[in-house]
């Protein structure tokens, strides 16, 4: 049997209770699985009947050339896209269709290709927005302010602090965002998706424009809120040497199929994989 | 050297939390409340309070609501001027149904009236944006302005059309109709600028005011993060009105006594607002009062400066008070286009290294 051959067959692992990555972390059972998914766009088939799951505590690449479809997949899992095929099962049960705000109820937060930060505010308040769906104090104690109200602000403002301290960006803490470099606005905005304490964290092309320190940096980061918070997280991203180091399990996509899905090692010696995507003649 | 932050430390959130962190800021706000409160009072005359103060505080209670829509929410709004109609009919019809209750709780309802014809007219505003939302919101002002003309039952079927303030007490001092104080309307509009102001800043700098910001700068990203929104939007619009509806009840009760809505709450008075937004600083409670303070007082520093330093005719001087109050406005504009709370924060800045800059 050929390379190619075993990697087109489900990936070897024990499918129910999780299993033990080589550096020893613990990855639990499924969290998301994505059944089937079809997304169109008028004639235009954006991502075809794709199916892959999400395991709690692992960290899931979405690999493939432009135009694969990769992040409608994610617009898919944030609830910004509405495929017209499939299920997505969240925690074992099936969610219906949801707005984007309500999937970032269930606890999905994450990051953008283009920076989405909100350009008028300061770090600290868009920080802070991470936390809103833990906030609950109505509009007029907020009004008045003293009592609920401040008390609330100040106990989601620790939480707020303590991702300022883990992303090192307490200098900048009231510092407007506009004014902010390219590097630290990444780093800002992945700080606002930490802030709402996730239980799965998207994150697109996190170290697109990036220099080698930067991105050295923002894979550390990575690499921390996985292990610190066991924050499972999904990740798109164009740079093989990070994808490589940083995952456990890839999933791999060109025009809207997935032509391979496993472990960095068996995705890197998948023949469709390296036609479609590393482009490297296999003889 | 006057304004210091250094040696200021903060050693709790709720102290960093302050609407004015630093030692200075914060002292002479209580210093302004001091003289507004104790001070001019006493001093006040017939000209000052109508003339200048009960002008400059309506308009800044006005301009903070427009502030919350168009400045904290990004919501363009066309309709001020309708909304402040509703403030005043609701409060003249209150007046007269329920005499026996204090005005005070009257301009307030009014403003909860407000808050809901806001609402109702802030609905566009889910699916349309910028220029397109401005023109949906201008039809508030024309339909609500035209209702209150054509429909006797909201002046009580009067002759002229006109509503008129009876007179009403607050503490046994007359506060609206023909035999008021110049010190007691100046103190009534007072309390409601203030508190009008505390409750727009702590909104603003709270989770609330996060929500209309967000929804401001990205909407997209917004939802994404969790924000709803309808509920946003919906929040924005009603609280702005809020503020509008108890400026244009006061502006009626209080300031002028006697409306003609087409006259006083019409277009006109939407751009006057929003002009002020702009010029103060869109986002900005203090740009708010700012910008009411240069469109009230340039006007009536113009003509004491033509007619009573310079000696022009009347109405040459009014003509051109308009030329000159409209070049200044594009003049200041270009030069400083984030409005007088921007050229505020760089002057703090500045001072904050004076005399040493380097």
């Amino acid at each position: 049997m050929s390379v190619a051959e075993q990697m087109t067959e489900a990936p070897v692992l024990d499918q129910s209770e999780g299993y033990v990555t080589e550096d020893g972390r613990k990855i639990g059972a499924v969290v998301m699985e994505m059944k089937n998914i079809t997304l169109r766009f008028g004639g235009v088939v954006a991502i075809k009947d794709i199916s892959f799951d999400i395991r709690e505590g692992e960290i899931r690449a979405i690999i493939g050339p432009n135009g694969a479809g990769k992040s409608s997949m994610l617009n898919v899992i944030s609830g910004f896209y509405i495929p017209q095929e499939g299920e997505i099962l969240y925690k074992g049960s099936k969610r219906p269709q949801m707005k984007p705000y309500e999937v970032a109820r269930q606890g999905i937060a994450r990051t953008f290709q283009n920076i989405a930060l909100f350009e008028g505010m300061t770090v600290l308040d868009n920080v802070m927005t991470g936390r809103l769906n833990h906030m609950k104090t109505g509009m007029f104690q907020q009004a008045l302010w003293k009592g609920k109200a401040e008390r609330e602000e100040v106990e989601n403002r620790e939480v707020v602090e303590k991702v300022i301290d883990f992303l090192e960006i307490q200098n900048i803490r009231k510092t407007p965002v506009a004014r902010l470099p390219y590097g630290l606005k990444k780093r800002v905005e992945l700080a606002r998706a930490l802030a709402a304490e996730p239980s799965l964290l998207l994150l697109d092309e996190p170290m697109a424009g990036m220099n080698v320190e930067e991105k050295e940096d923002m894979s550390r980061f990575i690499l921390d809120v996985n292990d610190e918070f066991g924050t499972t997280i999904a990740l798109i991203e164009h740079d093989m040497g990070v994808v490589m180091d940083l995952s456990d399990r890839v999933v791999v996509m060109d025009y809207g199929k997935k032509i391979g899905d496993g472990t960095p090692d068996e995705v890197r010696n998948n023949q469709d994989v390296i036609d479609a995507y590393l482009g490297v003649a296999h003889d | 050297m006057f304004y210091r932050e250094a040696g200021d430390f903060k050693t709790s959130y709720v102290d960093d939390n302050q609407t004015f962190p630093i030692k200075f800021d914060r002292y002479r706000y209580y210093a302004v409340l001091a003289v507004a409160f104790g001070v001019v009072p006493f001093f006040i005359n017939d000209y000052w309070a109508n003339a200048v103060l009960l002008p400059f505080l309506i308009y800044a209670i006005a301009a903070i609501g427009l502030n919350i829509l168009v400045g904290y929410c990004g919501q363009v709004s066309l309709g001020t001027g309708g909304f402040m109609a509703v403030g005043a009919y609701a409060t003249y019809k209150l007046m007269t149904a329920f005499p026996d209750i204090n005005i005070f709780f009257h301009i307030i309802l009014a403003g909860g009236v407000t808050a809901i014809v806001g609402v109702l007219f802030g609905l566009p505003s889910l699916r349309i944006k910028g220029f397109y939302l401005a023109v949906a919101t201008l039809a508030a002002q024309f339909f609500l302005v035209w209702l209150f003309n054509r429909v006797p039952w909201f002046y009580n079927y009067s002759a002229s059309g006109q509503i008129n303030a009876p007179e009403r007490t607050v503490f046994g001092q007359a506060v609206t109709g023909p035999a008021t104080e110049a010190w007691a309307t100046y103190l009534f509009c007072l309390v409601f600028t203030v508190g009008c102001a505390i409750l727009a800043r702590n909104l603003t700098r709270g989770t609330v005011g996060r929500k209309w910001m967000s929804i401001r700068d990205m909407d997209i990203a917004a939802e994404i993060i969790g924000v709803n929104p309808l509920t946003a939007k919906m929040t924005a619009f009603a609280v702005s009105s809020f503020f509008i509806g108890i400026a244009g009840a006061l502006f009626f009760a209080v300031y002028l006594g006697a409306v003609e809505v087409g006259e006083v709450y019409g277009i006109n008075k939407s751009f006057l607002v929003l002009f002020m937004i702009i010029i103060g600083g869109l986002g900005s409670i203090f740009g708010s009062f700012a910008g009411a303070a240069f469109l009230v007082l340039l006007p009536v520093l113009l003509k004491n400066l033509l007619v009573g330093t310079m000696g022009w005719p009347t109405d040459l001087a009014a003509h051109f008070e308009l030329m000159i109050v409209g070049a200044l406005i594009i003049v200041f504009l270009i030069a400083e286009p984030h409005g007088l709370a921007q050229l505020w924060r760089v002057t703090k800045e500045k001072l904050r290294l004076w005399p040493f800059p380097h």
